[in-house]
């Protein structure tokens, strides 16, 4: 057998098997630069049997275990809850181990790929945010980048089916953390999130709303260049995001002011966010994407760390 | 838990100054709300809602902004109520318990929790820092068309376990059929016996509120909700000032002086109506495609922007299944059935 080419990895661990853990180890498997030797839970489960099928090292003896490995892992993608993270994100860091954060913990910089990645690659912990804040916040970005947005408000409609007992539990989560991340990373003013859950069957694809006030006399050619540009950005790693119709603009109305009091205008950018179908299903796009996220964040990372090349193309979902 | 006291047969609650926002484009004043409180309280009216049309934190691009905060009339409303309780509309995924925290500031008793009739496990949250504020914890299973009468009262189950006083069939699109409404109240009364009251929130859509208002309290619920003239989403509520004269004929007592809310109806709310709800043709399609009531402004607003006729964006809104909440989607239909955006490939 001619000997492989050795291609250097950065070695990474998923901790949590669930679906969101299983979706992002298909997504990562698929990486030049990311080698996932660990998946651990801390019972056994489809997840971690799962992993091991594809022959890699799980033990049901959680992060204790992780961290007794030698080597151990460079880079941890954490798919478990708000409060396992919690507790285990000061081991990690001990450790000297860098944390890309699924859960709603959100203890280190908030991360979308194509906003603000490059601020934050060498922090030792990143928070995904949220599902929809991952599908908007570029949209947000895109539009902030050339002319001031006071206000934007996002709505996120999800299929009832893809969101689990974490989310419902804590919707508030979502929408504080949510409209927090869509002020503080995608450069609005003020920012608001509304999520809505349809049981619709078949089940609805995830679709997202962004509505942006701007000036009235923004520049609309550029502000729906910027939008295409930052869709073309995301669809790198989200091959199933795409825009509805055109940005639509609206003339100011007397309803719609800015902290001034100005009337001002508005942008809205429909989405729709279909998942790659990788462990989840396609309609799951809100699950998917903050998958995709996580492992292009994780890529951009190793990419860094390796000082190797990323490639530019769909080089994690597709 | 246990269920609030009822001091007649059955508690009328007024709307008008909440589901009423939707029809007055949630350009509500604290003059009009301070008016109309007062016509209420005299009129004795227990409970009256008073938030944004969807709910508290509803004030957006996508519902349309309020012309007064909504923690100033809930302030203005708790002024001027002498016996009535303030009532406030909470719908997970839009407002938040910081909301509510500040909605019980301003002096609001009562809030109701709405989810979609599939969807009551987003509302323990909420109706725990309810209870832990003190207030009186209703809950609204919205278009409780769309599942059956059975897998409603599980909802409820839900809801009441988390420490909810009164679940509510919510026929938010005015698409409850007599039988099918009737059928849904018998479901949650047994299912909750004595630890819950049932109430029924109905629309006008195809003309039922009032008539499924009686079965209602036949099989045993016991909140009802109206607006005065109607003054509501889609082609209205229940009209309070009918409800009040229909179970006074029926000889159930409400509490209610009639000739009072008549005088509400007639010289407080109709002077500063914009728009009188009605069984036009856009509100019976709403009924009839099961459509969340609310879409209708929308509706109307995307039909003149976009060029296609409102009555075919609600169908289409009917046929994908949309809920409470995703007004937002009204102007995507109007753009696909418009036909003549498709974006470039990005």
């Amino acid at each position: 057998m001619p000997a492989k080419k050795p291609t250097k990895k950065l070695p990474a661990a998923i901790v949590g098997p669930g679906h969101i853990g299983t979706d992002l180890l298909a997504k990562l498997r698929r990486s030049d630069l990311i080698d996932v030797r660990h998946v651990v839970g801390v019972v056994e489960s489809t997840g971690l049997a799962a992993a091991r099928e594809l022959g890699i090292a799980t033990s049901t003896g959680g992060v204790d275990w992780l961290l007794a490995q030698d080597p151990p892992p460079r880079i941890v993608f954490e798919a478990t809850s708000a409060k396992a993270h919690a507790a285990n994100a000061p081991r990690y860091a001990a450790a000297g181990i860098q944390a890309v954060d699924l859960t709603p913990a959100h203890l280190g910089p908030m991360v979308c790929p194509p906003v603000n990645l490059g601020e934050h690659v060498d922090a030792p912990n990143i928070s995904m945010i949220t599902c929809g804040g991952q599908a908007t916040i570029p949209v947000v970005h895109a539009v902030s980048r050339v002319t001031p947005v006071p206000y934007a408000e996002i709505v996120a409609s999800v299929s009832s089916r893809s969101a689990g007992p974490g989310t419902r539990a804590n919707i508030d989560e979502f929408t504080r953390t949510t409209g927090r991340a869509v002020a503080e990373v995608g450069g609005a003013d003020r920012g608001k999130a509304i999520i809505i859950l349809n049981p619709v069957e078949p089940p609805m694809i995830m679709r997202d709303t962004v509505f942006c006030m701007i000036g009235a006399d923004a520049d609309r050619e550029a502000v729906s260049r910027s939008v295409h540009e930052v869709v073309a950005e995301v669809r790198r790693y989200v091959p199933g995001y795409t825009l509805r119709a055109e940005p639509q603009f609206d003339d100011p109305r007397p309803s719609w002011r800015d902290a001034t009091g100005a009337q001002c205008a508005r942008v809205a950018v429909f989405l729709e966010v279909a998942g790659n179908g990788d462990h989840l299903p396609r309609y799951a796009g809100n699950l998917d994407i903050m998958t995709a996220a996580a492992a292009r964040v994780g890529e951009l990372i190793a990419a860094r760390r390796l000082d190797a090349p990323v490639r530019t193309g769909r080089e994690v979902s597709a | 838990m246990t269920r609030p006291p009822l001091a007649h047969d059955v508690r009328i609650v007024d709307t008008t100054l909440r589901d009423g926002s939707h029809a007055m484009a949630h350009r509500f004043t604290e003059t009009q709300v301070r008016d109309t409180v007062r016509a209420l309280d005299r009129a004795g009216v227990e409970v009256i809602e008073v938030t944004h049309g969807d709910g508290l934190g509803g004030s957006s691009f996508n519902y349309g902004f309020s012309h007064t905060d909504e923690m100033t009339l809930i302030a203005a409303a708790r002024e001027e109520a002498a016996r009535a309780r303030i009532a406030v509309l909470l719908v997970p995924g839009i407002g938040t318990v910081d909301d509510l925290r500040r909605a019980r500031d301003a002096g609001a008793d009562v809030v109701r929790v709405a989810t979609h009739c599939t969807e009551a496990d987003v509302s323990p949250q909420h109706f725990a820092a309810a209870r832990e504020l003190g207030m009186e914890t209703v809950g609204f299973l919205m278009m409780a068309h769309r599942t059956s009468p059975e897998d409603l009262a599980k909802q409820a189950r839900i809801m009441v376990d988390a420490g909810c006083q009164v679940p509510y069939v919510t026929d938010s699109a005015g698409a409850l059929l007599m039988h099918e409404a009737r059928a849904r109240f018998e479901a949650l009364v047994a299912e909750v016996g004595d630890e819950a009251w049932v109430g029924y929130h109905g629309h006008q859509n195809l003309s039922f509120g009032v008539a499924n208002s009686v079965i209602a309290h036949e099989v045993g619920v016991r909140y009802v909700d109206g607006s005065l003239c109607a003054l509501g989403a889609g082609a209205g509520n229940s009209p309070t000032e009918v409800l009040a004269a229909v179970f006074d004929r029926l000889g159930i007592g409400t509490g209610l002086d009639v000739m009072a809310l008549l005088h509400a109806a007639e010289e407080v709310v109709r002077p500063y109506l914009t728009r009188w709800p009605k069984l036009d043709r856009n509100a019976i399609v709403q009924g009839w495609a099961g459509v969340y009531s609310s879409f209708l402004l929308h509706a109307e607003a995307a039909a003149e922007r976009y060029g296609v006729p409102a009555h075919a964006i609600l169908r289409r809104c009917g046929e994908l299944g949309l809920v409470g909440g995703q007004e937002d989607m009204i102007i995507d239909v109007a753009l696909q059935l418009a036909g003549s955006t498709a974006p470039r490939v990005s």
